[in-house]
């Protein structure tokens, strides 16, 4: 196994009187895939949110690729989740109004890409996720399954080290949960990226590569 | 099912020599464990005595003769009688997954521990059998959705007796 991409270490955080974190850790190692389980309230969903700098632990530390990410200002840590980490969320991360290569080729637009080659690349994701016939499709107009292939497609079109995806399957009945599984972990192996995989389903879990149990807040293996 | 009942739902699609019944018994219901040929021909010599199949026809070629196996009436009506009956559903009160949670707690050792061993034990196989699903068609999917629901279940199981240890520690002390 190739050293540590990321590492959290010793994270707490609490929201008001709850604790949510209370000690956990997370090593990931380039190009692998981790899934993360554990009950509901267990603290998985907030160890994503912490590891990938979106929210800001209490206590502990994040290091990605050598840089300390809770010590980063907010313009820094925007562009690190930006440039190098994407996102699959369970719900509501399509932008209702683009189309579904709009909204593939967004973070590189946003990253100030001109819109010919963000497309251009946009659109080889969108074939690779085997959606090319729905690119001017708008949100709205896709099945659960192909808005979380979009949402895949997104989360890798900046070329990402890491993409953290949290229950992307979730809203999903299981053939196209599956689907989306194989698609995310297929294309993130062929574009070298590491993914961190939160779900409460142990059978989305064994698409990872390894797997940590959160309970209470804490790695319980 | 015994290997008999699949031959004869085989037949029933269709006449077959004894060597296409190895190999579609193989593809179709054996997974990781081919048949002999001696088990071929023991199970249609003994469907032949019952009746139930026939020599459809021999063909002489280079070789031994081939003879054709086609079902019989009777045959037919055995096949019809087991898709007609349900088979009992599995009920698991025999768990050693819960033997061992038990002789955990007895002893005065963590029960905590035992399901989190296990967990990883079943994790790790549902990861194993998944490897292969990707790899497979749509028959060894089934197969491995099969094993891998069952494997989930008992996950759901260790899970839920992880929130009720105390209580169960308390009930096997006192």
């Amino acid at each position: 196994m190739s050293d540590a991409l990321l590492i959290a270490e010793g994270l707490h955080k609490a929201y008001g009187e709850t604790v949510a974190l209370d000690g956990a850790d997370l090593v990931v190692h380039a190009g692998e895939i981790v899934s993360v389980m554990g009950p509901s309230g267990s603290g998985k969903s907030t160890l994503l949110h912490c590891a990938a700098g979106l929210t800001r632990p209490d206590g502990g530390d994040v290091v990605y690729d050598g840089r300390v990410v809770s010590a980063l200002d907010d313009g820094e840590r925007s562009a690190l989740r930006r440039r190098e980490f994407g996102f699959v969320f369970q719900f509501g991360q399509l932008v209702p109004e683009l189309t579904a290569l709009e909204n593939v080729a967004l973070p590189l637009r946003l990253d100030g890409m001109r819109r010919r080659p963000a497309e251009r690349r946009a659109t080889a994701l969108l074939e690779r996720l085997e959606l090319a016939e729905k690119a001017r499709s708008r949100p709205g107009q896709l099945s659960g399954g192909q808005h979380q292939r979009v949402a895949v497609a997104r989360a890798l079109v900046a070329g990402p080290k890491v993409i953290f995806a949290d229950e992307p399957t979730g809203a999903l009945d299981s053939v196209a949960g599956e689907r989306v599984m194989e698609l995310l972990t297929t294309a993130a192996v062929e574009a070298g990226a590491a993914v961190v995989l939160v779900t409460h389903d142990a059978r989305i879990a064994a698409y990872a590569d390894r797997g940590i149990v959160v309970r209470d807040g804490r790695c319980a293996r | 099912m015994t290997i008999a009942t699949a031959f004869l739902a085989l037949l029933e699609s269709r006449p077959r020599h004894g060597y296409d019944l190895k190999h579609a018994y193989d593809q179709h219901f054996g997974h990781d464990r081919p048949l002999h040929y001696g088990q071929v021909y023991t199970t249609l010599a003994k469907l032949l005595r019952t009746g139930l199949v026939t020599v459809d026809g021999v063909e002489a070629g280079g070789g031994p003769e081939r003879k054709r196996y086609a079902v019989t009436e009777a045959g037919v009506t055995d096949v019809q009688r087991w898709l007609d009956e349900p088979e009992s559903p599995q009920q698991y009160l025999q768990s050693d997954l819960y033997a061992k949670v038990i002789g955990a707690l007895l002893t005065g050792r963590s029960a905590t521990a035992v399901l989190d061993a296990q967990r990883e034990e079943h994790l790790a196989a549902m990861r194993e059998l998944t490897r292969r699903k990707r790899g497979g068609d749509l028959a060894d999917r089934l197969i491995c959705d099969h094993a891998l629901f069952h494997l989930d279940a008992d996950l759901r199981w260790l899970e839920h007796t992880a929130t009720q240890l105390d209580a169960l520690a308390a009930a096997v002390r006192a």
